[in-house]
């Protein structure tokens, strides 16, 4: 009964989305304002109508109304509560609604703002944001409804439906199937919300994008408006990989934190055009280039974020993710082929307006450089997609489906990334509009002695592998530019105001928090790449069956069994197996005590391997328990791994929140700071 | 003539991304085969690498924990989406694969732990290579339990 009601609640909100997009296009096409306003607030009314389906699947979920089919597929009664809450996104019913209820609320807040000075895109974003919702509600209406229920007709069939069919009573089963426990990680719990912030908060800059197109108001009003948004959008999107990333390394037991799976792909790809987007965009608002080039990027995220949907949710690709084939994939398909044609139409259409207001001279300029920076972000773009797309082009050529792996993308993108690092040195150093080799060299000659000396620090005291020694000198080049550049910034402003360097460290990243932000998300960067240099390049492992007393070493490191143990826990239909290892440096001191654990979860009938894990900046020891002996705990068998340098990953990615948030922080009064930044006018009529 | 020179480092660019695609596909593609592709291809591709899809056969999973040796067989499933369709989903094309004594199977042989998802009627994909015994050492395991995820419906319909 309540789950009918849910999906009338999910049909009413489908029908406002629907008339917000035609009262919008009414009213702006016969200048009715009124109509407009009836969108806005069609608009808004979505939010607490999916907030209300939203509330009463999780109350089927905590509840355990089983004869939902949604809520027997990912929770049973032995799950905490807390559990049934997050498996509201543990299928793929829920987290398309999951998907929408976000959507709507960003677009709630979007069109919650003053508009005063941007009438004329309110309509438009109005559009584009309700048609994206429209369709995801959609989806969930018509295909994938969390609120299926089970019924049993006559001849005793048991089916799901969304009516009750005739001559049928309601079946409910006793226990649901229960949440994959694999997902049952916290790191799991928080990265689909996460990845999800990030792709749906994407659409507000394109929705932004296409109503400067359409208005033709293509100055960087749109650019200014949705900025803080990029940076927001961005930051969950990088969260929500890199919490995906920790918890493959947590839970997935095989030491590694990426592996270049078609739906990891799907995830990065539009942060990877994000990322060229936000460098992108500064050259739009300093020099008035790359118009064109932004609302590409913009558009191309748009619909890679949606492609990153369609791809976590369809059969096309296989991937350790495992979501099954649904009917929705080609409407999907539909959905970005119509939404990219009209939005390139649309770029071509307006091409004129969109024409730079200066030209690049220097191929060392600030401008120059970043440009590289963006082609570089297209090339790893193109390879991923090359990859993951190049199964279907190879059996549609010949007939013979044809993968790539790991290796494919490692070898593909290793160059192009150890040259964004070499960018990431030099062009915070070079001069908008004009640089030559010689001033650049003033500049930098002090950082890349610097970084030599470290490198052969790192030769003499660490490693001779030459990939390692390249990318740890580019690694420091890039610390030592920022910091070189950050310093010289904050000496010279305690020179002039006084201030001692620390005061001029906190104004100076408060006066330009863009740019001091993106030097802290510079070194963030480079921490997580001496992590995964680390990990890549120096992981070792070893295993062994070992008795009681027994030890292995690696790499310097002993690993000493010392006892193991079994206990059922009913409550949480679980039965644990723990073992309690000790870990001694080179010199025999005892650094601690490791418990790796096999966790058997009776619901799903799914062991669930943890490590256990002994952190350090150096090094990580990470020991699977793989097997052992129930009765007489003689031969246990371990398998472990050493991962130098992994931890510099995870510092570096609570350094980059740091970033981030420095970055997008709100301005004590957006609309002021804007006008004083603001030096080139809106200029749309004067642009070409 | 400053065109020219951010043509010719556009072209530059290009020209490396290219290259770097095309050899690094060279390099490392492997074929995709379902358990009768294998079979038809037989020692043809000894040696290459090869990537497989079957279903996995729960009674045959052997696991010797001293060595870390793992081996099952797989049994052939259809590659193609429609042809999966047909036979009901992924969930139940792997349990018709299963069940069907006349199917193909392959053997494989990996070394290392023990995945969590290996059960009766996961649909493994393993990387690896086909050895002249016709044994498959795998190197790399990817499983999907679909069952978990979609298309369930509850014990009791299948037992009436």
């Amino acid at each position: 009964m309540i789950a009918d009601f849910g999906f009338g609640v999910l049909l009413v909100a489908f029908l406002a989305s629907l008339y917000s997009v035609i009262a919008a296009l009414y009213g702006e096409f016969n200048k009715i304002p009124a109509m407009v306003e009836s969108a806005r607030r069609a608009m808004l009314l979505t939010w607490p109508l999916l907030t209300l389906a939203a509330g009463i699947l999780v109350y089927l979920l905590v509840n355990d109304h089983y004869e939902v089919k949604f809520v027997y597929e990912v929770t049973s009664r032995a799950m905490p509560t807390y559990l049934k809450v997050t498996a509201w996104w543990g299928g793929q019913a829920g987290s398309l609604l999951f998907w929408s209820w976000l959507m709507s609320a960003f677009a709630s807040l979007v069109t919650l703002r003053k508009w005063d000075r941007d009438r004329e895109f309110l309509p438009w974003v109005i559009v584009v944001a309700s048609v994206t919702l429209a369709f995801f509600i959609g989806m969930n209406l018509f295909f994938e409804n969390p609120f299926r229920q089970f019924y049993q007709t006559f001849n005793n069939e048991i089916a799901a439906y969304t009516f009750q069919p005739a001559n049928s009573i309601l079946f409910t089963p006793a226990d649901g199937q229960g949440l994959n426990p694999l997902l049952r990680h916290p790191g799991m719990i928080i990265h689909p919300p996460m990845l999800y912030l990030g792709f749906v908060s994407f659409v507000i800059p394109y929705a932004f994008a296409m109503a400067a197109l359409i208005t033709g108001r293509t100055d960087d009003r749109w650019i200014r408006l949705t900025r803080r948004w990029t940076l927001w959008a961005w930051l969950f999107l990088s969260a929500g990989l890199v919490l995906g990333g920790r918890w493959a390394y947590d839970v997935l037991g095989w030491g590694g934190y990426w592996g270049w799976d078609p739906v990891e792909i799907a995830a990065f790809m539009p942060w990877l055009t994000g990322t060229a987007f936000l460098h992108s965009v500064m050259i739009q608002e300093k020099r008035g280039m790359f118009k064109h080039w932004n609302m590409l990027l913009v558009i191309l995220t748009y619909d890679l974020v949606i492609f990153g949907t369609f791809l976590t949710r369809s059969g096309v690709l296989s991937s350790v993710h495992a979501f099954a084939q649904s009917a929705i994939g080609p409407l999907f398909f539909a959905f970005i082929g119509i939404t990219l044609i009209t939005s390139v139409a649309l770029i071509i259409y307006r091409w004129d307006l969109l024409k730079s207001e200066t030209q690049m001279t220097s191929l060392l300029s600030r401008e120059a450089l970043f440009l590289l920076n963006n082609l570089l972000f297209m090339s790893i773009l193109v390879v991923c997609f090359w990859g993951v797309i190049y199964p279907l082009i190879s059996e549609l050529f010949t007939g013979q489906k044809v993968t790539v792996g790991p290796p494919f993308y490692e070898r593909a993108t290793g160059p192009l990334w150890a040259t964004l690092l070499l960018l990431m040195g030099i062009a915070p150093l070079s001069a908008w509009g004009h640089s030559t080799l010689k001033t650049l060299g003033r500049a930098i000659w002090i950082p890349a002695f610097g970084a030599v000396i470290v490198t052969a620090a790192l030769f003499v005291t660490y490693t001779q592998n030459v990939f390692a020694l390249v990318g740890f000198f580019l690694v420091a080049l890039v610390i030592l530019v920022t910091i070189y550049e950050y310093g010289r910034g904050a000496y010279a402003r305690s020179r002039s105001q006084g201030e001692n360097i620390f005061t001029a460290f906190w104004n100076l990243t408060g006066r330009n928090r863009r740019r001091y932000g993106g030097y802290i998300i510079h070194l963030s960067m480079m921490l997580m790449a001496i992590g995964i240099l680390g990990i890549e390049l120096f992981q070792v492992e070893t295993q062994g069956t070992l008795a009681v007393g027994d030890s292995l070493q690696l790499s310097g490191y002993t690993v000493r069994y010392k006892e193991v143990a079994s206990w059922d826990n009913p409550g949480a239909g679980v039965n644990h197996t723990r073992a309690v290892v000790e870990v001694y440096d080179k010199n025999g001191n005892l650094l601690g005590n490791l418990h790796p654990r096999k966790d058997y979860y009776y619901d799903t009938q799914q062991p669930m391997t943890i490590p256990g894990q002994l952190a350090s900046l150096k090094d990580e020891v990470y020991v699977l328990l793989i097997d052992w002996e129930p009765i007489t705990p003689v031969g246990t068998t371990f398998k472990i791994f050493v991962n130098p340098l992994v931890n510099w990953l995870w510092l570096g990615s609570l350094l980059f929140l740091v970033g981030v948030i420095i970055a997008a922080w709100p301005d004590k009064d957006p609309e002021r700071v804007t006008v004083r930044d603001g030096k080139r006018v809106p200029q749309a009529s004067a642009a070409d | 003539m400053t065109i020219n020179k951010f043509v010719i480092g556009g072209f530059l660019i290009l020209g490396a991304v290219v290259f770097l695609i095309w050899s690094s596909t060279a390099a490392t593609s492997e074929y995709f085969l379902t358990v009768d592709e294998l079979n038809a291809k037989g020692a043809d591709v000894l040696d290459r690498n090869l990537r497989v899809s079957g279903a996995v056969i729960g009674e045959t999973i052997k696991y010797d924990a001293q060595t870390l040796t793992l081996s099952f067989e797989v049994a052939h499933v259809p590659a193609e989406q429609a042809l999966i369709e047909d036979e009901g989903g992924l969930a139940e094309a792997l349990h018709q694969a299963v069940i069907d004594p006349a199917r193909a199977r392959l053997k494989i042989v990996y070394v290392g732990p023990m995945p969590d998802l290996l059960r009766h009627e996961a649909q493994a994909i393993v990387t690896g290579k086909l050895g002249a015994d016709g044994v498959f050492h795998a190197d790399e395991l990817l499983l999907k339990c679909p069952t978990k995820y979609e298309e369930a419906v509850p014990e009791q319909s299948a037992s009436r």
